[in-house]
């Protein structure tokens, strides 16, 4: 699919290009790098939270507004649905993707998986982002295992 | 007034809770009886209300004619939170929502 090729390719190249122009390349700079895809994602996500629910009818609790997320947020961006939620129902989720498109080309295994936080860093904050619009304030971390499957965790904020 | 609406609109949401819900919300609220307005109002899942205040004395504005405005309103709104210079909770000075809405208000008057 075309369409699903052309964001791949743009996200490859901002973290490139994020990445090929350090001035600091000890742990200080790479932390900057990850906000700023982070801060990318999160102003996306934003913008998607407003225009993906506009023919949905209200969430009514918090699993909607995560199955939400599983479901159309993902398949939006990614052609695919979450393979995997879990919850321990006091504010934490985790979602999981066996074959996360953003991963999937690059290998199969342990291999690269210190380079694999900053192909994630973007849709933590995608996550965030709509979150976000929908009233919920949150933190989101991911983590890998071995590619392509990533886990990325939700942590709600209680205000 | 404006005001008063909005207690009102947050009274229905949270009464809607557990029953069948429906995102769009219409209601005709005569605040107080001696003006004669007549509120509507619009929750998006975004928790974005929309509140329209209508003079009475015209009586030609339809149900449905009120949910394609609040429909358009909320298309405009979206096309305004995905524009990269807005910082959503700024105050919107998008020149094309402006105009949007003067040209609802005055196909309406």
């Amino acid at each position: 699919m075309a369409d699903a090729a052309l964001f791949e390719f743009l996200h490859t190249e901002m973290v490139a290009e994020l990445w090929a122009h350090h001035s600091d390349p000890g742990p200080g700079g790479q932390k900057m790098s990850l906000s700023v895809l982070e801060g990318m994602g999160f102003r996306v996500g934003q913008a998607l939270g407003e225009r993906l629910p506009q023919e949905t009818l209200a969430f009514r609790e918090e699993l909607d507004v995560l199955k939400f997320l599983c479901k159309d947020l993902w398949v939006a961006v990614f052609q695919k649905q979450m393979d995997s939620l879990r919850t321990n129902h006091q504010g934490t989720y985790v979602l999981q993707d066996n074959s996360f498109p953003l991963l999937i080309r690059m290998a199969s295994g342990l291999q690269y998986l210190e380079e694999a936080p900053k192909f994630l860093a973007f849709t933590c904050g995608l996550l965030r982002g709509t979150l976000s619009t929908l009233g919920i304030k949150s933190l989101v971390t991911a983590s890998v295992a071995s590619l392509p499957t990533c886990k990325f965790q939700v942590v709600i904020q209680k205000t | 007034m404006v005001h008063t609406s909005l207690d009102v609109v947050d009274e229905k949401i949270s009464a809607m809770g557990k029953a069948l819900v429906d995102q769009r919300e219409l209601y005709l609220g005569l605040l107080y009886p001696t003006e004669d307005y007549k509120v509507y109002g619009y929750v998006t899942n975004s928790k974005v209300k929309f509140v329209m205040v209508v003079d009475s004395s015209n009586t030609a504005l339809r149900d449905n004619e009120i949910r394609s405005m609040f429909r358009k309103l909320h298309n405009s709104y979206t096309d305004v939170m995905c524009n990269p210079f807005y910082n959503p909770g700024d105050r919107i000075q998008s020149r094309a929502f402006d105009s949007m809405v003067t040209s609802m208000m005055i196909q309406v008057c």
